[in-house]
C-alpha cells in the first residue's frame, strides 16, 4: 500500500466549504522516458482518483502521465453532515490506494 | 547573363498592404495551438462553443523544473444544483500527449477549484476549459516558459 497523506479539517460548521487535499506516493512513471539501458520505462501510472463523502461520490479525476510524480490534487467540498471521506487511487498494474478522513459537522 | 526579373518597386499600396500583413500574422500564429491539443479539446467540447472567461488558470508563467509545476483552476460559478461546474479540463500544447487531467465536479463542491501538480515537456501553452451544468463552455489559457523540461533527465 502506497503511503497516502490527507489533509482536512476535523471539524466544520454545517455548509461550511472546506479544503481537502491529497498526496500519495507514486512514480507516475509516464512510458515515454528512457531507461538505464535505453529502452523506454512502461507506463506506470494512476489514472483515476475518486472521493466520496460517506459513499457518495463528491470528485472524480483522470489522470494522465502528464500528472507530476506523488500526485498533489486539492478540492473543495461542502461539509453537509458528519462522515468518512474515503479517497481512492487507481490505476497502472492493478494499482490501488484507499485513504480516508473523518470530518465532524457541528 | 542571366536577366534579373525586373523588380517591383513597392507603391505607397502596396507597402501599407504588406506592412499590415507583417503586423497581422504574428498574432495570428501564436494563438494557434498545435492540432493535437485542438483535437483532444474538441473531443471534450465537441461542436460547441468554447468562450474565453469565468476560469481563472493560475500557473507560473516562469518554472525551472517542468517536472512538478503547480497548476490551480478556479471557475466562477455559484456551484447550485441549478448552475454549477460539472468538469474541469486541462490540456498543454506540446507534452507527448495532449492530456492533463479532467475533473469532475458537482454541487457538493461548493467551490470550483481544483489544484495539483503537473509536467511540462517544454515551454508551452497550458489551457483549461470549464464545462457547466448548462452546457456552455469556459476557457482560460497560460502560457509557460520552462527552462529544464521534465521527461529529459535520465532515469538512474
Amino acid at each position: 500500500m502506497a503511503n497516502v497523506l490527507i489533509n482536512a479539517p476535523g471539524t466544520a460548521r454545517k455548509g461550511e466549504t472546506i479544503e481537502l487535499k491529497a498526496l500519495i506516493q507514486h512514480p507516475m512513471e509516464t512510458g515515454f522516458r528512457p531507461g538505464a539501458d535505453g529502452r523506454l520505462l512502461p507506463r506506470n501510472i494512476i489514472t483515476q482518483f475518486t472521493a466520496t463523502w460517506n459513499d457518495i461520490e463528491i470528485f472524480r479525476m483522470k489522470m494522465s502521465p502528464a500528472v507530476a510524480a506523488n500526485p498533489y490534487v486539492s478540492f473543495f467540498a461542502v461539509a453537509s453532515e458528519s462522515g468518512t471521506v474515503r479517497l481512492r487511487w487507481t490505476g497502472d498494474r492493478d494499482f490501488s490506494a484507499e485513504g480516508s478522513v473523518t470530518v465532524t459537522v457541528t | 547573363m542571366q536577366q534579373l526579373p525586373p523588380r517591383r518597386i513597392p507603391t505607397r499600396r502596396t507597402f501599407v498592404a504588406g506592412s499590415l500583413l507583417v503586423t497581422v500574422l504574428p498574432l495570428a500564429s501564436a494563438q494557434a495551438a498545435p492540432d493535437t491539443m485542438m483535437a483532444a479539446v474538441k473531443e471534450v467540447t465537441g461542436e460547441a462553443a468554447v468562450r474565453p472567461g469565468r476560469v481563472t488558470l493560475d500557473i507560473p508563467p516562469l518554472v525551472e523544473n517542468g517536472n512538478a509545476v503547480p497548476v490551480t483552476v478556479s471557475v466562477e460559478s455559484p456551484m447550485t444544483e441549478a448552475d454549477h461546474v460539472t468538469a474541469v479540463h486541462v490540456f498543454n500544447e506540446k507534452n507527448p500527449q495532449p492530456h492533463v487531467f479532467n475533473a469532475w465536479l458537482g454541487p457538493r463542491n461548493g467551490k470550483a477549484i481544483v489544484a495539483t501538480r503537473i509536467k511540462l515537456a517544454d515551454t508551452q501553452k497550458v489551457i483549461a476549459i470549464a464545462e457547466t451544468s448548462r452546457g456552455e463552455f469556459w476557457s482560460a489559457s497560460a502560457d509557460v516558459i520552462v527552462t529544464i523540461a521534465a521527461c529529459t533527465e535520465d532515469v538512474n
